[in-house]
Order: structure tokens, then sequence, then C-alpha cells
């Protein structure tokens, strides 16, 4: 990793690297608080369920992570258009932020969706399932955004075919979550249970509970994601230009040894800092 | 409790999973400020 300068003494003396903020302090807290809370009400104040028995309980948690997968990759779709609107670096930064996270939160859909399955269906894994097999291919292209982002590139030309990735690779979502009722012969998914009406008042709030337990363990990831991702690109932005300056000095130094003269000029600092 | 080792399996991958990647995030975050002046590191605040 290339440093951008060397931080002031007045900076070094407080010497605070945190990118912690008073609003992810107490996120924090409050995930710290709710998540015992969550697992009381998954694991004792609700009963198992007459067919699943108690393998029910895993989906208090792999729900609200599927759904916060569609958020996550909608947000980088959302971002992406943003980016390619406003040509906005922050845009672009919220769609790498979120795809990272959603990979994350992806993965963890399809692996708590696999362990529930197994008592459940009798199977880790069915191909000739839609839904199982458009979440697969839905993290995969996720990956392959990331991997994209990785590519040493310029940052302008890496941000606007990130974002076309990001918006092709969101038009999975309506397919993924739509899939159970298009292909309702191809699935071993059932339809909604939320919108049937038959599930206990207890269960549904323990699965509100876990999508706003899990909504803002969600959150600190991506702000705090985010903020990595500013400080990676800033440092990716100035590395290059003290690259240049270096390689520029170089070739300056060479032309004054060849034609005795001096150097006229100097190079120009800054030309991506923050908008 | 029928089905105690996918519970368990189920849910310690989902929360360990999410505390291990949270606890990354924030070190290569701290790691990565380290390297940027404090007054170029915005949006680190609700005050950026």
């Amino acid at each position: 990793m290339s440093s951008v300068g060397a931080a002031s003494p007045q900076t070094a003396q407080a010497a605070d690297y945190s990118v912690s903020s008073r609003g992810t302090r107490l996120l924090g807290v409050f995930i710290l608080v709710s998540v015992p809370v969550l697992l009381l009400f998954a694991f004792v104040f609700t009963e198992a369920d007459d067919t699943m028995e108690d393998a029910v309980r895993l989906l208090y948690i792999h729900v609200p992570v599927a759904v916060l997968t569609y958020v996550a990759f909608s947000l980088t779709a959302v971002g992406s258009v943003a980016y390619l609107w406003k040509r906005s670096r922050w845009w672009d930064t919220v769609a790498h932020a979120a795809a990272e996270v959603g990979v994350v939160f992806c993965g963890l859909t399809l692996v708590t969706g696999s362990i529930w399955g197994r008592p459940t269906w009798n199977t880790w894994w069915e191909w000739g399932d839609v839904r199982l097999v458009t979440t697969l291919v839905l993290f995969l292209v996720f990956v392959g955004y990331l991997a994209f982002r990785s590519v040493p590139a310029e940052p302008e030309t890496r941000a606007k075919r990130a974002a076309v990735i990001g918006i092709i690779g969101a038009i999975n979502i309506p397919i993924v979550n739509r899939s159970v009722e298009w292909w309702e012969n191809n699935t071993l998914h059932q339809q909604s249970s939320l919108t049937d009406g038959q599930l206990e008042d207890l269960t549904l709030f323990t699965w509100f509970l876990g999508t706003v337990v899990l909504g803002a363990i969600f959150v600190w990831l991506l702000i705090t994601r985010f903020r990595l991702a500013w400080l990676e690109e800033e440092i990716d932005r100035h590395g290059l230009v003290t690259a240049l300056e270096e390689r520029r000095a170089e070739s300056h130094v060479g032309v004054e040894a060849a034609v005795g003269g001096s150097v006229v000029g100097g190079f120009q600092d800054n030309p991506g800092g923050p908008q | 409790m029928t089905h105690l080792g996918y519970l368990i399996a189920g849910w310690s991958i989902g929360l360990g999973t999410l505390a291990v990647y949270g606890w990354s995030v924030a070190r290569r975050a701290k790691a990565a400020a380290r390297h940027v002046p404090a007054d170029r590191r915005r949006w680190m605040s609700a005050n950026d």
C-alpha cells in the first residue's frame, strides 16, 4: 500500500485513526444489546413449527439476510445509475461498499439456507430449484463485480465499467424474488408465508426483530466499508500522483543532464481529490 | 430441541461471519487511515 503522505505532527500526536463516528458507535452498542435479545426470541420465546420442528429457528436469520441481500444489491444498482448520471465519486463508493456487504449477506443466505434445507428437505442443495440457482448466479455475478474492481485501472474508467456490471447484475434481483411464483413447479421453496396470514404473532415479531437487528449490522458494515473504500481510493489516486511526480522528476533530471539547462515548471498536485 | 446441530451451525456461521467481517473491515479502515492525512479523510464522521 502506498502512502499519500505523512500525517502532520499535530495529527500524529492525536493518533486517532479510527473511522468510527458517534453514529456508528451508538449503532454498535445497539447491535451488542439487541443480538442476545434476538437469540432469546429465536430460541426461547418462540415455539417450534409443526412441520419443520425446531429447524424453523434458522429462518429467523436466513430470511433477514436474504432480504438484506436484495437491499444491498439494489443499492449497488442505485449507486451505479447515480454514478453514470452524476459522475460522483461518492455514488461509486456507495455502489462498491454495498456490493461487498451484499456478497457477504448473499453468501450467508446460501449457507444458512443450505443448513436449513438439510433437515427440512433432506438435501443440502438442489440444482433443479430455480431460486437456489438464481441466488447462486446473483452471488457469482457480484463476486465478479468485486474481482473487476480489484483490477488496477484508471479510477474513472473502472468506476464506469463497474457501474455497468452493477446494473446488469441487479436485473437478477426481481428474478430471484419472483422465481417461486414464476416457476412454481421447479422449486422446493414455498410461497411467501408473510402474506398468507397463518403465522403466529410471536413468529412474525421475531422475524421483524431479526430484520431490524441484522439491518443494524448491515448499516454499520455499509458505513464502515464505505469509509474504507473512500480511504483506499484516496491512497490509489494520490499514490498514482506521487508515482507520476517521481517519474516526471526523474525524466526532468535526465533532460537537464542532457541539455545542461534548468528545469522549468512543476507538477500540479491533486487532480483527483475529494469533490 | 430437535436439529440442535443445524441450529448451532447456522447461527454461529451467520453471526460469526458478520463479526469477523466487521472486525476485518474496521481494522483495514484503521490501517488505511494511517496513510491518509487527516484533512483528506472525508466522510469519516457525520459532520462531513
